[in-house]
């Protein structure tokens, strides 16, 4: 998911220079087929998920077609889905939380890897990794305990004061809301950036460094410029880690998001998102089509992860292109 | 240091040899009676040490389903089984399912009112106004007409339902689409609606936890969870003019007002009861059964178990605030495990 480094041919034994039985004796040709067999394992069980997630909808995908991806409406009395509230707010959580946690977690790891004495930063960085370990129910229990009333009371009234006018901030909070399960889901996805972008720009070469610094440049032009650039593919795939993470995060989100299907302009309006509805609705579904219709949204889900990935792929190929004609 | 893990190991496993041989049977489904159930059948065993019964709570739709492919023994739910479930049972089974109602549950309104302590009267039409989005201040003439000594403020009214799917809801829509012919039309009866208006909460915690911090909002929970958590709610008016406030009392009322006229199957709604002292929103949970098992110690054990359900274990329903059945329905309901072949 993250780099895109290539095994350099030299590196693999010569394959037609000996026959099957020599080097089976030899142990190569045994290496080589038990790693195929667990490469091969792991792409097994993404095509059979994939296959089940496709099977089991099919109920639902044949009753309303594309249209399933553009309705708004989620009736199980009725019989009538539509996954596009729960896409809008699952997308719209997920950039909420990079949008506060890449700003964040990269200044947090610039200052543990670059600036911080190595004590410290291993500490934190103990920490830091701490935080990934909590389960999300607890995220979720922190979020409705502590998050939401400190919101209500202090920071969303200050927020509307100064940007009241915008319709991200329009109409009344009742503490369940999107931007609670940003904020939430944040919080989640921030030890994830930090720890892999502190490793990888740890793992610069320090000649890099100290070539810039003989150049004349300051410690942060140096970063800025040098370091960041020749880690960017990894810390690219630091925050794909967390978007992934926080594109599938249940249990936090159900508990902070208001679990409303609908889709409007403001960030304090309660919203859903793929993941909760399906942890809500899956034990209670009687009905082919409702369960077939709760399995489409996890097929859903399954293809944005893939198109969002997709796509920061090509920015990836993109931005490295350009670099390298710089 | 060895040898004693080793003897404990045999030992470990002769004993696992000697349960072993024990009647084991399986059910799954309801959530709300679990705790109710998990009692029962630790009981039942300490009387009768040669039967296990494992009960797993996933969800009345789970139950079904699982009774339905032949996975359990025995189901549970808290809305009945309708026609076409019936039918896929029998169709699958190649036998028919049996209803067998085993305590009551009941579903109450709670609220946050800054300044309003006292138990609010409801009408049922004012319930569905409120839910469905028609009532939006808590003075509005609805609320306040039947609550004459109560301030009400000109606040919007804040509504909270469940988001995940629940026997508690179903009960609760249930009621409503009984006394709102709109409700029935606009948002029908199921363990998941789509909700006109309000927020959603997971859990009888979900809600509860949403009312508390929201002011000058209204949900609804289950009559135990409200109980034990010291929550105070309000009354709602029955078809017999009263304003009655949800108890053990009231809701065995409810069974009793209906047990008149409940059908052979036990398949019955029995909100909006009849009788001056039944309180409207209560509701049945249900075993299933099949009307044919196969084993004969299996068929023993089940009959035995429902039979001593019925029997002593009723009286253990109220210390963890269970509504036992009234007697007209345990008479019925004993006379129906001869059914079961």
């Amino acid at each position: 998911m993250s780099s895109s480094v290539t095994v350099p041919e030299s590196a693999l034994p010569p394959r037609g220079a000996q026959s099957f039985i020599s080097r089976l004796k030899a142990g190569e040709e045994i290496a080589y087929l038990i790693t195929l067999t667990a490469g091969v394992t792991i792409f097994l069980i993404t095509a059979l998920v994939l296959y089940e997630l496709i099977a089991q909808s099919a109920l639902s995908r044949h009753k309303f077609g594309w249209s399933f991806l553009f309705t708004s409406v989620w009736d199980p009395v009725a019989g009538n889905f539509g996954a596009l509230p729960f896409i809008y707010g699952t997308v719209t959580t997920s950039l909420l939380a990079l949008l506060i946690a890449v700003p964040l977690g990269l200044g947090a790891a610039i200052f543990l890897a670059e600036m911080a004495p190595p004590k410290i930063s291993n500490m934190m960085t103990f920490l830091i990794e701490l935080l990934a370990a909590v389960p999300s129910v607890i995220y979720g229990l922190l979020g409705i305990f502590i998050l939401v009333p400190v919101l209500k009371q202090s920071v969303v009234p200050a927020l509307k004061s100064v940007f009241g006018a915008l319709p991200i901030f329009d109409g009344a909070f009742y503490g369940m809301s999107i931007f609670s399960a940003g904020i939430v889901l944040s919080v989640m996805i921030v030890p994830f950036i930090i720890s892999v972008s502190r490793e990888v720009l740890l793992s610069v070469a320090r000649d890099q460094r100290e070539a810039s610094l003989a150049l004349g440049a300051s410690q942060w032009q140096t970063i800025w410029r040098v370091v960041m650039p020749n880690a960017s593919t990894g810390i690219m795939g630091s925050i794909f880690l967390a978007l992934a993470r926080a594109l599938g995060e249940t249990m936090a989100v159900t508990m902070v998001i208001g679990n409303t299907p609908q889709i409007k302009a403001s960030l304090l309006a309660p919203g859903y998102s793929i993941a909760a509805v399906i942890a809500n609705e899956f034990t209670e579904a009687t009905g082919d089509l409702y369960l077939s219709a709760l399995v489409e949204l996890g097929l859903v889900l399954f293809g944005v992860t893939f198109v969002l990935n997709g796509m920061a792929r090509l920015l990836i190929m993109t931005t490295a292109q350009k670099g390298a004609h710089k | 240091m060895i040898k004693r893990l080793l003897g404990l190991t045999v030992a470990a496993a002769a004993l696992a040899g000697v349960a072993a041989a024990a009647l084991s049977l399986t059910g799954a489904g309801a959530t709300f009676p679990y705790p109710m159930y998990s009692k029962w059948f630790s009981e039942y065993h300490k009387l009768h040490a040669d039967i296990e019964i494992n009960y797993q709570s996933i969800g009345s739709g789970g139950g079904i389903k699982q009774v339905t492919e032949g996975t359990v023994d025995f189901g549970a739910t808290d809305g009945p089984m309708n026609d076409e479930q019936l039918a896929e049972f029998k169709t699958k089974r190649n036998c028919d399912v049996l209803h067998f109602p085993t305590v009551m549950g009941a579903v109450v309104p709670t609220y946050n009112i800054p300044g309003v302590a006292a138990d609010l009267n409801f009408t049922p039409e004012a319930l569905a106004g409120i839910f469905l989005g028609k009532i939006t201040k808590w003075n509005d003439p609805a609320i306040a007409s039947v609550n004459s000594g109560v301030k009400l403020p000109n606040a919007d009214i804040v509504v909270v339902h469940r988001s995940d799917g629940s026997g508690t809801t179903f009960i609760w829509v249930d009621f409503l689409a009984k006394v709102s012919p709109e409700w029935k039309e606009k948002v029908g009866v199921k363990t998941s609606v789509n909700w006109p208006v309000g927020l959603g909460g997971k859990g009888n915690e979900g809600v509860a936890g949403q009312v508390k911090q929201t002011e000058n909002s209204i949900g609804y929970v289950e009559l135990i969870y409200a109980v034990q958590n010291k929550m105070s709610y309000g009354k709602v008016k029955n078809p017999a003019g009263a304003f009655v406030k949800a108890d053990l009392a009231s809701v065995t009322a409810a069974a009793a007002g209906a047990a008149a006229n409940m059908p052979e199957d036990f398949r019955v709604s029995i909100t909006n009861a009849p009788g001056k002292a039944a309180y409207p929103i209560s509701s049945f949970t249900w075993l299933l059964v099949p009307n044919k098992i196969q084993d004969p110690a299996k068929k023993k054990a089940v009959t035995g178990f429902l039979t001593w359900m019925l029997g002593p274990g009723q009286a253990q329903g109220e210390a963890l605030s269970y509504a036992p059945l009234p007697k007209a329905v345990v008479a019925k309901e004993l006379k129906a495990i001869s059914k079961i072949q």
